[in-house]
């Protein structure tokens, strides 16, 4: 544990990522490193970037970094994945995109997959970003894919959201959830060389209108970059700049911290009831015998449920 | 306990732009239930090392179709070495002629695969390894 913890106060970037999949795995021995640490770390900003696949979150994502690093931040990548429902594996792409950034020795990239629903994925970003801080990295990008509730989740750890489209996923604009559209601080429409930009960006102040309302203190920005040409990133990150002095105005960052611990809080008390109850049901293999006696209605659901926790919890 | 996923880097160092080789594999793996991370094409060995030490991965895969395996590989071993990585299991794949395979083995390519290898073949050998 000292070991780990003496790492990554040195920053040494081994240790950092073993601590990281040490927290992802083992939360007996990640929980014990992770008390020590939250108790000396602030946590640094988080910006958390979400959207459709392709919209260009990792290309805008090093676009900005690139900004940062030039003035020398220490900036730390969260990459999220879906985990696939059925092989339960991840295709981890987001590096592809910031290849030409890793080599800059202050940046850290970390691709994370969102595993199933006992993954407990959600708590482990906010761990990881813990661990980051706590190395030293004074900025943290999240990146996920907006498709899910589980993604919306993800991103509301985030001081500052970006909310990335593209000129022409008018469908997808059109289902996204209402969570990601009151999740978004900044809304960007990437990929504006692309017809149909104008549009694009009057579709989504309408949906911040309906959102929103007029009175509100902050009305989510829409910008338009064209993240492969660098276009519109100076933009991006003084609107970024704003947000965070309007964040850090009175007592709204305290509030908005306040809100991700309590996220927090209830992911971390999901992830011990999923380990310790769910999972140890899992294991069992009683379930097989359960579903069969419930599809033959010898047994109902409710029951069973009642009796698996009862007799496999600890 | 959840159950530790295989993590692997996927890497096309050097000059080389074909790229669906490692693609499919990359696919092949994820749908074997392992954690995937390509890094996409043309990567320097020190960004390769660099990526599999951030990720904290169980197994590096090189792909590689321009010949230079020689060159890039011995160098990638080396780096893992100085940066002290050594429970990392080193895989590649591409156009690699038989009269060299052995010389890699020595200097710490666990498995070299050639194409027509069924994926089944990598899986089975990195779970068997890792």
């Amino acid at each position: 544990m000292e070991r780990y913890f003496k790492g990554i106060k040195e920053g040494n970037e081994k240790t950092i990522a073993e601590a990281i999949t040490l927290v992802e795995n083992d939360r007996e021995q990640g929980f014990k490193l992770l008390k020590k640490i939250f108790s000396e770390t602030e946590i640094s900003y988080i910006i958390g970037i979400t959207g459709p696949p392709g919209s260009g979150k990792s290309t805008l994502t090093g676009e900005m970094v690139k900004d940062w690093l030039r003035t020398g931040v220490k900036t730390g990548i969260i990459a999220v994945d879906p985990t696939s429902q059925f092989s339960g594996g991840a295709l981890l792409g987001d590096r592809i995109r910031m290849s030409d950034k890793v080599t800059d020795k202050n940046v850290f990239i970390r691709s994370m997959a969102t595993r199933g629903e006992l993954g407990g994925l959600n708590s482990s970003v906010f761990d990881t970003a813990l661990i980051l801080s706590a190395a030293g990295y004074e900025r943290i990008v999240i990146e996920t894919v907006g498709v899910g509730q589980n993604e919306i989740d993800i991103v509301n750890l985030a001081d500052t959201t970006l909310v990335i489209t593209t000129p022409d996923a008018g469908d997808e604009i059109q289902t996204f959830k209402a969570g990601l559209m009151e999740t978004g601080d900044i809304f960007v429409v990437n990929k504006a060389d692309r017809p149909d930009v104008i549009k694009m960006e009057l579709m989504i102040k309408q949906m911040l209108e309906m959102a929103y309302g007029t009175e509100t203190e902050w009305t989510p920005p829409v910008l338009t970059t064209v993240a492969n040409r660098s276009q519109g990133i100076e933009e991006l990150l003084q609107k970024i700049e704003e947000h965070t002095g309007y964040l850090k105005t009175g007592r709204r960052f305290y509030q908005k911290r306040k809100k991700v611990l309590e996220k927090q809080l209830i992911n971390l008390m999901e992830r011990i009831l999923r380990e310790n109850y769910i999972g140890r049901v899992l294991e069992s293999g009683l379930m097989e015998e359960k579903i069969r006696e419930i599809a033959a209605r010898k047994l109902d659901p409710y029951t069973a449920a009642e009796n698996l926790i009862k007799e496999r919890g600890v | 306990m959840v159950k530790n996923k295989i993590k692997v880097l996927i890497a096309k160092p050097g000059l080389d732009g074909h790229d669906r080789g490692a693609k499919v594999i990359a696919r092949g793996l994820k749908e074997a239930g392992m954690e995937v991370v390509y890094t996409g094409l043309r990567q320097t060995p020190a960004q390769i090392v660099r990526g599999a030490i951030q990720e904290d991965v169980d197994v590096i895969g090189l792909s590689i179709l321009s010949g230079a395996h020689e060159h890039l590989f011995p160098e990638i071993i080396e780096l893992l070495q100085k940066e002290g990585v050594d429970n990392l299991l080193v895989i590649a794949g591409g156009i690699i002629p038989e009269e060299d395979h052995e010389k890699l083995h020595d200097i710490g390519i666990a498995g070299i695969f050639t194409p027509g290898t069924p994926i089944r073949e990598i899986v089975d050998f990195i779970e068997k390894n890792v």
